[in-house]
């Protein structure tokens, strides 16, 4: 039970996906002008990430590794993430249209966001099992949302400002805020569970 | 100046894919902690970015519009794979540094971008030009972060020591928060750059997202829909 409350954890907070790694940065410096964007967009990321790594292990376990077919796994990944994007934009237009209302535009971002891809390769290298993967999918996108919305609250206040240099106006005031929130997330590096 | 020699000086230069187009961000944060690991990142992405721009180009007319986009990734991921092969028997050393953001350079939109606007509408000699001026430019840069970074915050050059003893490394320059740190810096340099030859009022930024920067180079419609992320 501890080891999977850490994977979660760990993945949130200690390895945070945009911080520490710098996976799916695009997103987090681009569509992070509003909280509430911020927001449907984490929900949209916590929904694919979970379910794409669980998706990917199972491929992994009993197609790929039984086959001895390791070396395809990037182009696996990816083509299984880009469909799994597709399927679950179809399943919930038709199933929950409020849901996809919310997500809408964001969905078929995602598909080629290096987080999703980076979980699933990195789940493979930690080899993890199914819950673990599932976990650990869900953490790091819970981590990604953290600092998404974190990120969007800040820049609400901050981007408007006219006492900004002219010179780090746009996206080098986001880099330092991104850097102030890193170093923070960084203190998460001595949490013991 | 012939056209071949244009290409690689518009991606070194003109339309460099990290200082001026800002594509393929995450890597450059992820491994520019030393010059070394920067400048092997560099040249594995040019590699591929040579050959899929290629390989893209010689069948450009065979593949139909609609599936373009997976079929690029297609040819892509199976390049990626085999340069991640090689670097592993290889560059052992290279493979433990870049880690994961080897086979995540399937995803670097800097390749995916040169086969949308490049490779997909003109012929292979050209399109391998392309991808040879692109790779060098994103080598070019990723060296110069690492090597910034690496003599801030270990004092080293590609591993030698360089700073003087009595220099005190910042360590955080190496760390998560430093790259952050350091693009900042750069970028602000770059547009008071821009801003004192051209006296322009609106800083011109595409926040490092390749959706944006799709949409603000006026790209096809699918291309916005699709969104080609970092």
């Amino acid at each position: 039970m501890t080891s999977l409350l850490m994977i979660v954890l760990t993945a949130a907070l200690i390895n945070n996906v945009v911080l520490n790694q710098f996976l799916g940065l695009c997103s987090f410096l681009g569509v992070s002008r509003q909280t509430e964007t911020a927001a449907s967009l984490g929900g949209a990321v916590i929904f694919v990430i979970t379910i794409a790594s669980g998706v990917a292990n199972l491929l992994y376990t009993f197609v790929l590794s039984p086959l001895g077919l390791d070396y395809l796994q990037t182009i696996v990944f990816i083509l299984v993430i880009a469909a799994l994007v597709q399927v679950v934009e179809m399943f919930l237009k038709k199933s929950a249209p409020a849901l996809h209302k919310a997500l809408g535009i964001y969905l078929p971002l995602i598909t080629t966001n290096c987080a999703v891809l980076g979980v699933a390769l990195t789940n493979v290298t930690n080899s993890y099992g199914f819950f673990e993967s599932i976990l650990a999918g869900f953490g790091t996108a819970a981590g990604y949302t953290l600092a998404i919305v974190l990120l969007a609250g800040v820049r609400e206040r901050v981007d408007d400002n006219e006492n900004i240099p002219k010179a780090f106006q746009g996206a080098p005031i986001v880099l330092l805020i991104a850097a102030l929130m890193a170093i923070a997330f960084s203190g998460f590096a001595n949490l013991n569970v | 100046m012939n056209k071949y020699t244009e290409r690689i000086r518009n991606g070194v230069i003109t339309e460099n894919p990290t200082f001026i187009m800002m594509l393929g961000m995450c890597p450059t944060f992820a491994v520019t902690t030393s010059a070394v690991n920067g400048f092997g990142m560099g040249v594995s992405t040019l590699v591929v970015l040579m050959l899929s721009n290629w390989l893209i180009s010689l069948v450009r007319k065979q593949i139909p519009d609609q599936v373009r986009l997976p079929a690029y990734i297609v040819i892509v991921a199976s390049l990626v794979t085999v340069v991640q092969l090689l670097i592993q028997a290889y560059i052992p050393f290279l493979y433990d540094a870049l880690g994961i953001y080897i086979p995540l350079i399937v995803v670097n939109c800097i390749i995916l971008g040169r086969a949308e606007a490049y490779a997909s509408k003109n012929p292979p000699v050209l399109s391998i030009f392309d991808g040879l001026g692109m790779g060098l430019g994103f080598t070019l840069a990723l060296t110069l972060i690492g090597l910034v970074r690496e003599l801030l915050g270990s004092g080293t050059a590609f591993g030698f020591q360089v700073m003087p003893g009595f220099y005190q490394p910042i360590g955080i320059i190496v760390k998560a928060p430093g790259a952050f740190l350091i693009l900042a810096l750069v970028i602000a340099f770059m547009n008071s750059a821009k801003i004192q030859t051209k006296a322009n009022d609106k800083v011109e930024g595409c926040d490092g997202c390749c959706a944006t920067c799709a949409q603000a180079k006026g790209c096809t419609s699918s291309e916005k829909k699709e969104g080609v992320n970092v």
